[in-house]
């Protein structure tokens, strides 16, 4: 229980990983420099910028903010599960400048097109209000992002 | 950095009464804020509490509801039964985003005991208790209202977590939940309140308005008792026998008591017959 390494073990994309963490990785630091997963982004690194989202059990989470020992047992989903076929409607659509806020931008797009029902009770701009673009200004994210067919972003 | 990965609640609670100065964790959101650069915490002993299922719990009983020590803002807001208590999937919506309010605790929020809480005050208002235990103490219940001393002052002795948050079911005719900050999304509280009604009376609780999220005493006698109100400058004297809000980052303690007593004359208003 010391300064040692801890072992985990979660799935990464469908994939079982077994690995050794210290104690104060997170798991935005695993995977980046433990795994060869680098296309989660760290901006602020305290949780207010959405760089570093990935879905965690299925759900939108900060990996900037796990410990990565944390992870242990779950399943965890990133940037690489994620084909440029995926992605074509926001490549069309100006989702993109620089890049820097985009993986986590298309982790939390991906989750609400997959949760339709969700737009019952928040509008896009609010779900996706916890991923900042320095660059876009918006509009293009939110065109980007596939609605059921008789669904508008506004 | 030593780390505690508890496999239940019986050895969390086990591991506390050994190690007292642990320190639990659940979602993070708090503890996880600079800890790249925060050697302060990788000196500390962490107790893991998150793979507790056994307190990743919401369970509605006859006359109140229990939030098990891991629920989370989402857990709230995406469960219907709690149009019951509005205020609380009100408040949940209103922490940081989506990826703060999955992962963000209601007991976290509590014993993280920030003046600026926002999940505090919503369970404040519905005269919620928070559930205490230790391998050795059992259960213990104190009113949340009762549970803070002074800034980062609460009532849980160290061998203690907080196990669960219970809320009473009851009607309430009037409630709300207002939230200022500088935007609408990913904004910490520079003042805030929170209020219902119900027949055991008026709940009016504050927050970023003193060194603890508080029930404001004075503004609650004068509302039940009728005292007539013309404007916003009449609530002042009670809200500054009821609160002492400081200058900080965020904003001024003349701004916040200001703009507190405009909000709550606002939120009063239509709904009492002695304000005009
Ligand atoms: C970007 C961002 C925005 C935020 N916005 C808001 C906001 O708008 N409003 C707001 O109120 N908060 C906000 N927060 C703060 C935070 O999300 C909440 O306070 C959250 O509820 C804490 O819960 P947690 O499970 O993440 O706590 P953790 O970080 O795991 O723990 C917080 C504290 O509580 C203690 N603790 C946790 N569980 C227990 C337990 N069962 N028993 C005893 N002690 C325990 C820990 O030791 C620690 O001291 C924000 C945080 C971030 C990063
Ligand atoms: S890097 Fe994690 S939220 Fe900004
Ligand atoms: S594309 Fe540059 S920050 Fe979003």
């Amino acid at each position: 229980m010391n300064d040692r390494p801890i072992q985990i073990e979660f799935q990464l994309n469908g994939e079982l990983r077994t690995l050794e963490v210290e104690p104060r990785a997170r798991l935005l630091d695993v995977l980046r420099y433990e795994i060869d997963c680098p296309g989660t982004k760290e901006g602020c690194g305290e949780g207010e910028c959405g760089a570093c989202t990935v879905l965690l059990d299925g759900l939108p989470t900060n990996s900037c903010l796990v410990p990565a020992w944390q992870a242990r047992g779950r399943e965890v989903v990133t940037i690489e599960s994620v084909t440029p076929e995926d992605v074509s409607r926001m490549l069309d659509a100006g989702t993109t400048q620089c890049g820097a806020c985009t993986p986590g931008v298309v982790m939390t797009a991906r989750w609400a097109e997959a949760n339709p029902e969700l737009l019952a009770q928040f509008d896009l701009r609010q779900l996706m209000a916890g991923n900042l673009c320095r660059c876009t200004g918006y509009d293009g994210i939110i065109d980007g992002i596939e609605l059921p067919s008789g669904q508008e972003a506004d | 950095m030593r780390v505690h990965l508890a496999s239940s609640l019986q050895d969390a609670l086990a591991f506390k009464a050994t190690e007292p100065d642990a320190w639990p964790i659940a979602g993070g959101t708090d503890a996880m804020v600079h800890w790249p650069g925060a050697h302060e915490m990788h000196e500390r002993t962490w107790l893991d509490l998150s793979h507790l299922n056994e307190l990743r719990t919401v369970e509605f009983r006859d006359d109140f509801v229990e939030l098990g020590a891991l629920a989370t803002y989402w857990d709230v807001i995406r469960d219907a039964r709690f149009t019951a208590l509005p205020l609380l999937p009100q408040a949940a919506a209103t922490v940081g985003a989506v990826q703060i309010q999955t992962r963000g605790t209601w007991a976290g929020n509590i014993a993280n005991a920030s003046p600026a809480a926002d999940g505090v005050p919503a369970l404040m208002a519905y005269d919620a208790e928070v559930v205490l235990g230790s391998r050795d103490g059992g259960e213990r219940v104190v009113a949340l209202a009762d549970f803070y001393h002074g800034y980062k002052q609460l009532e849980a002795r160290p061998e203690e977590l907080i196990t669960a948050v219970r809320v009473p079911l009851r009607a309430h005719d009037h409630q709300d939940f207002i939230k200022v900050g500088s935007r609408a999304a990913q904004a910490i509280t520079k003042v805030g309140l929170a209020y219902a009604h119900s027949s055991e009376g008026w709940r009016i609780v504050a927050n970023s308005m003193a060194p603890t999220v508080c029930r404001c005493a004075a503004v609650e006698t004068l509302v039940a008792a009728g005292t007539a109100v013309a404007g916003p400058d009449d609530l002042a004297d009670a809200i500054a026998e009821d609160l002492t809000p400081i200058d900080d980052i965020r904003s001024t303690g003349a701004y916040r008591l200001r703009v507190f007593g405009r909000v709550l004359y606002h939120a009063l208003q239509p709904i009492c017959d002695s304000f005009s």
